[in-house]
């Protein structure tokens, strides 16, 4: 081989075609600003029609969010719109759901003990585990400095 | 030792015969322009079983028993069958094969395993102990994708560069009797690895093995890239197949005209969003057993060097941050004998 | 009027949240999990010093709805469990503010497991 190992990554960094990134950000933003208008919009109902407080709007939204991410992996059409939107389905809490539901449809035929419920949380899992270890970090901090006395 | 060549190549001294090749294709490779050239086609990806991995087993179980019927061979006068699929431990084929009773070799060479089963399967032949050998190997786009990807439900956006792997088994049943086309030389290939990383570009880690193994052939066989009517690899997909011409290039051996790709021949890569074409040991599989094959047949094409190739990854290598190993077998293929 | 407004800066503060992420799934390595744990992460943080209910402010649910407003969720959670229960609150805080998508998540997951099959692409 005549190639060094870096030559022949910056070679085929130069022949492999690059994501359209203006054209995928533009789905992205439209597809993940639409999602958040759709939460904003139970949001508002929650509100105006059951007359829930703000607090328990910031509860039941996400609640409903999930349900409906959930509900569009099962029916096969989330990776659908997915392929289009990218980070625009991925960020939304509904992606979130997206990635746990769908080890669990897939794992179904490998049992519901070890299939389903073991490989539900594979690829969502560390979202939890990041997201909980730094709020028990900030809380430390925030009480070592006393803020909740 | 007259039956090697050079380093990696070996001459077959018996007429290796390929009797009949099947080919099992899925949907999408149905919707495809070589469509008509496959024997089977699947209704759809489960084929009336319970699981992915149960159709793809049934996949190469039906492979061989069409192979073995357009021959008109008896399963039990069959020595061995070599077979591999890229799931784990091979269960595609060991699952599948079983109803045969004949002996089984297993192959894992990745994406390569068309050529390496058929390069084993015409060595048993040629080396006398075997009178009769079946290659075959299969691959599943739901089985492979979410043993190495992500479950099919996950969201994702697949690169520019990513392919996609084809569902389709082929399988080859090859004699030391027959009237050809007839496999005449089998060159293995050695583990390359260049770095690559990226398990979304196959086809830029696949290049560099499928070079250093063309260039072998051409090395240990004396003959030149334009002894062949086609050269054919196996699913380096449209970047590989551009990075593999300037590889060879810079070697000194010009392919262009002659040289084509499955990954690229077996979709409509535009219509069909395919992006960089197909992958998966199926995807050359199917493309030789059905499209190149007939094409031999009806005397289109005399001599044809069919290269599978390989990208040796699995999901713990990945993980583990390790780069993607890669390796090419070629045959050749000619009408007649020389 | 108002409620229109409220629609539209949820729209442009969720999307602007969602380019961001695609950004850095084009232009870099980051892979999707990647990027979700680094989002999860800089909420708990930006809610830490205090300027994420800024961007709620402005954005409702543009700001909640995106996974970064999950880290929100959870320090917020940790700010009540403290001044709720003192330490013990460090570490029931947390996923006490984020019971609701947690326990819906797994809930929806499982029922979707039983109602759904895997289907070929």
């Amino acid at each position: 081989m005549d190639y060094t190992k870096q030559e022949y990554l910056d070679y085929v960094q130069k022949k492999s075609p690059g994501s359209k990134l203006f054209r995928n950000m533009l789905v992205a933003f439209v597809v993940g600003g639409l999602i958040c208008v759709v939460g904003q919009a139970f949001g508002e109902i929650y509100k105006a029609v059951f007359g829930l407080n703000e607090e328990s709007v910031k509860t039941a939204v996400p609640i409903t969010m999930v349900f409906l991410g959930a509900l569009f992996t099962g029916l096969n059409l989330y990776h659908k719109l997915a392929k289009y939107a990218g980070a625009g389905t991925l960020v939304p809490i509904t992606g979130f759901a997206n990635a746990v539901v769908s080890p669990a449809i897939e794992f179904k035929r490998e049992g519901y003990v070890l299939g389903v419920a073991a490989k539900m949380f594979t690829i969502a899992g560390p979202v939890l585990v990041y997201g909980i270890n730094t709020s028990i970090l900030l809380g430390l901090i925030f009480y070592a400095f006393g803020f909740g006395k | 030792m007259e039956k090697r060549l050079g380093k990696q190549t070996v001459k077959f001294s018996k007429a290796v015969s390929l009797l009949s090749t099947a080919a099992v294709a899925g949907q999408k490779e149905a919707e495809g322009p070589l469509a008509s050239h496959f024997d089977i086609i699947m209704e759809n990806a489960e084929w009336g079983e319970d699981t992915w991995e149960k159709a793809e087993s049934k996949m190469q179980k039906s492979a061989v028993g069409r192979a073995l019927q357009k021959a008109k061979i008896d399963a039990k006068d069959i020595k061995y069958i070599f077979a591999g699929d890229l799931l784990n431990q091979c269960i595609g084929s060991t699952f599948g094969l079983m109803a045969f009773d004949i002996p089984l070799l297993g192959v894992y060479g990745a994406c390569s395993t068309m050529a390496e089963t058929m390069g084993l399967a015409a060595m048993s032949i040629d080396g006398g102990y075997s009178d009769l050998s079946v290659a075959v190997t299969s691959s599943h786009f739901c089985t492979a994708e979410r043993q190495y990807r992500n479950p099919l439900e996950y969201g994702g956006q697949r690169t520019p560069t990513a392919q996609w792997t084809v569902t389709g088994s082929g399988a080859v049943v090859l004699s030391e009797k027959g009237n050809g086309p007839y496999i005449t030389h089998f060159t293995s290939g050695k583990v390359v690895d260049l770095g690559v990383k990226d398990a979304n570009n196959m086809g830029a880690a696949m290049a560099p093995a499928a070079a250093d193994t063309l260039a072998a052939h051409f090395e240990d066989t004396g003959r030149s890239p334009n002894f062949y009517d086609l050269i054919v690899s196996g699913d380096l997909g449209t970047v590989g197949k551009s990075i593999i011409v300037d590889l060879m290039c810079e070697k000194g051996f010009e392919i262009g005209e002659n040289y084509d790709d499955c990954g690229c021949m077996i979709f409509d890569i535009e219509k069909q969003d395919m992006h960089a074409g197909g992958s998966g040991c199926g995807c050359g599989a199917i493309t030789l057993c059905g499209y190149i094959m007939d094409r031999i047949r009806n005397g289109e094409l005399k001599n044809v060097l069919f290269m599978g190739t390989g990208a040796l990854l699995s999901p713990t290598s990945t993980l583990q941050g390790e780069s993607i190993p890669a390796v090419a077998h070629a045959v050749a293929i000619s009408a007649e004998r020389e | 009027m108002e409620i229109f407004m409220r629609f539209f800066n949820a729209f442009w503060v969720g999307g602007a949240f969602c380019a961001v992420a695609q950004i850095l799934i084009d232009k870099t390595k980051l892979t999707p999990a990647r990027i979700l744990v680094a989002f999860v992460v800089a909420g708990v943080i930006l809610s830490g010093l205090g300027l994420y209910d800024k961007i709620i402010e402005i954005g409702g649910a543009g700001a909640t709805v995106p996974i970064i407003g999950f880290g929100n969720t959870l320090a917020k959670g940790v700010f009540k469990g403290i001044s709720e229960r003192g330490f013990l609150g460090v570490f029931t805080g947390g996923v006490t503010g984020a019971a609701g998508g947690i326990a819906a998540s797994v809930f929806f997951g499982f029922l979707a497991a039983i109602v759904f099959n895997p289907k070929q692409k």
